[in-house]
């Protein structure tokens, strides 16, 4: 049975970039897919275009392209990649441009738009987090991209597109979309679509499945992170699917690592929820067949949701924040007097915050102290003070505060930090599929 | 007996919802799982962390557990105050669940 083999390139925006390289020049790849939007980029990156009409993609594409496009070329690799972010064809002529300076002649870029749908929504659309409306929100909505899935995709590869660039499309969709146009599976054959997109689901965090973010000494030992080998999926024409990576790179492929990665950020496997497909992973078997070759079958899929998931981003206030460090004999005592200083301070000096954390890093600032009691004291400790506001000026002088115990708070501290930012969050609607109309643009280089 | 001395685990990130899978290292020790690492036990652990109800999946084949804690990530990534804003480090403190050991008692020391 024929099969090809996608390797993915990145598993988030400032992924590392030499592990995409090794794929493209030794993976044997039919495709290699760059995976580089979290949810709250796209919204970041709309700023970046109001500002200057020629930006809003993102920020490294250029330098994986610069690195990855010969070798792709001489392979015969095609690369699919959601980092058009905010701006896809700006994006398209970027990567056009990158190949021309390379040489590459004939090289085709396709840029796929229609994700972005802040200009056709109404202000009565509910927002699920928020259980308000969009006009709530008024004018600090900044973003609203659709999650599309495969289709565009698959038509810019019919069009001989060597590399493709969406925006907000799913990350699964990245990957099921070679596998749409290379086996010209129907776009209702759910079985094969719920296959295609545990295959993407799989590889879309690149490393997390060679054995990135799994090593825990001991327990779970894995050899030469610094040279983690990103994964490749070679899937057959009926949505088999066998995860491995390039031989001799670091990290390594096991039943293991592979389970972990197929639990990663899923509700109900049985009901993952994707643009073309709600696939099922309840049934999903995992073996080991080789040195780092791991085969994963068994899952299926229903009929797709009549609607798409919306990420609408939205400016919300501030974040400011403080840290100082205390260490010694005493250190969590006189840390703690410090929190209570700026508690105070606070209080005092009129700072209205909407939300605060005052915790002590080392000691119980990631899971609160229910779960952090009992420990033995540690030998140094940092203070940190964050919170909300509706300010910049009011975010700032939290920090502010921390720092001012320099030379107003207890003995010893050292090492203060201040940090401010403005809050872009990201809530989620819904809208039926079919008020989203995607487009596919090509462009290239031409001799 | 630690729950990290059988299984291992990873967490995720959906909204505001964190998930946080257990799985077993050996296929033998699924159903330890299974009878002691139920929802009403994890909720207990992450008592002030969750605020929804936790919710379990069972997936025998891969011999795993599905856990999500709705509403455990103080807002969200895009907007928490919270060190860890993913709940990335959930899985960590959750391995640490005491289990019955061989002869069917539990630890005392809680942690």
């Amino acid at each position: 049975m024929r099969s090809i083999r996608i390797g993915a390139g990145a598993g988030y925006a400032g992924d590392r970039i030499e592990p995409a390289v090794e794929l493209a020049e030794k993976g044997r790849l039919d495709y290699l897919v760059f995976e580089c939007l979290a949810e709250r980029t796209i919204a970041l990156a709309q700023q970046e275009k109001r500002k200057d009409p020629s930006r809003g993609y993102d920020p490294l594409l250029s330098e994986r392209m610069r690195k990855v496009l010969e070798p792709c070329r001489a392979g015969g690799v095609k690369i699919v990649t959601n980092a058009g972010a905010a701006n896809p064809v700006a994006a398209a002529e970027m990567v056009r441009e990158i190949a021309r300076a390379l040489g590459l002649a004939g090289v085709r870029v396709a840029a796929v738009t229609g994700d972005d749908v802040l200009g056709q929504l109404e202000g009565s659309l509910r927002i699920q987090e928020t259980g308000g409306t969009l006009a709530d929100l008024g004018d600090r909505v900044i973003s609203a991209n659709a999650y599309i899935g495969a289709q565009p995709v698959a038509e810019a590869l019919a069009l001989s597109a060597d590399v493709v660039i969406t925006g907000r499309a799913a990350d699964s969709a990245l990957f099921l979309a070679p596998l749409v146009h290379e086996f010209g599976w129907s776009m209702e054959d759910w079985t094969r679509l719920g296959r295609g997109t545990l295959a993407g689901h799989l590889l879309e965090c690149a490393g997390q499945i060679t054995g990135g973010y799994f090593a825990d000494p001991g327990p779970k030992d894995v050899p030469d992170l610094a040279r983690l080998g990103f994964p490749i999926g070679e899937v057959d024409e009926d949505g088999g699917l066998v995860i491995t990576k390039v031989e001799g790179s670091g990290g390594g492929v096991s039943a293991a690592t592979c389970k972990e990665q197929l639990l990663y950020e899923i509700d109900d496997p049985a009901r993952y929820l994707a643009p073309d497909v709600v696939a099922d992973f309840s049934g999903v078997e995992i073996r080991e067949i080789g040195p780092d070759r791991v085969s994963v079958r068994g899952a299926t899929g229903h009929d797709r949701p009549e609607t798409l998931k919306l990420s609408i981003g939205y400016r919300d206030g501030y974040i400011g924040e403080g840290q100082i460090s205390y260490a010694g004999p005493g250190a969590v005592a006189r840390a703690r007097l410090a929190l209570r200083i700026v508690e105070e301070r606070l209080r005092l000096t009129g700072v209205r915050c909407r939300e605060t954390r005052f915790e002590l890093i080392g000691v119980d600032a990631l899971h609160g102290a229910t779960l952090s009691s009992g420990g033995p004291e540690p030998y140094e400790v940092r203070a940190r003070v964050v919170g909300r506001t509706d300010s910049a000026d009011e975010a700032l002088r939290i920090g502010n505060e921390v720092e001012t115990l320099y030379t107003n708070g207890p003995a010893a501290g050292g090492g203060a930090t201040r940090h401010v930012r403005e809050v872009i969050a990201v809530a989620s609607a819904f809208l039926p599929r079919e008020r989203v109309s995607t487009r596919v643009q090509c462009l290239e280089v031409t001799p | 007996m630690k729950l990290r001395e059988i299984a291992h685990s990873r967490t995720g990130d959906k909204g505001t919802a964190a998930n946080i899978s257990v799985i077993a290292y050996r296929a033998e020790d699924y159903p330890l799982l299974e009878r002691y690492v139920t929802a009403a036990r994890v909720q207990d652990h992450f008592q002030g962390i969750v605020r929804g109800e936790v919710k379990r999946y069972a997936l025998p084949r891969i011999g795993a557990l599905n856990f999500v804690l709705p509403d455990a990530l103080s807002g969200g990534v895009t907007r928490s105050l919270a060190l860890d804003a993913h709940g990335k480090s959930l899985s960590s403190a959750l391995l640490s669940l005491d289990l019955p050991d061989a002869e069917g008692k539990e630890s005392s020391n809680g942690r």
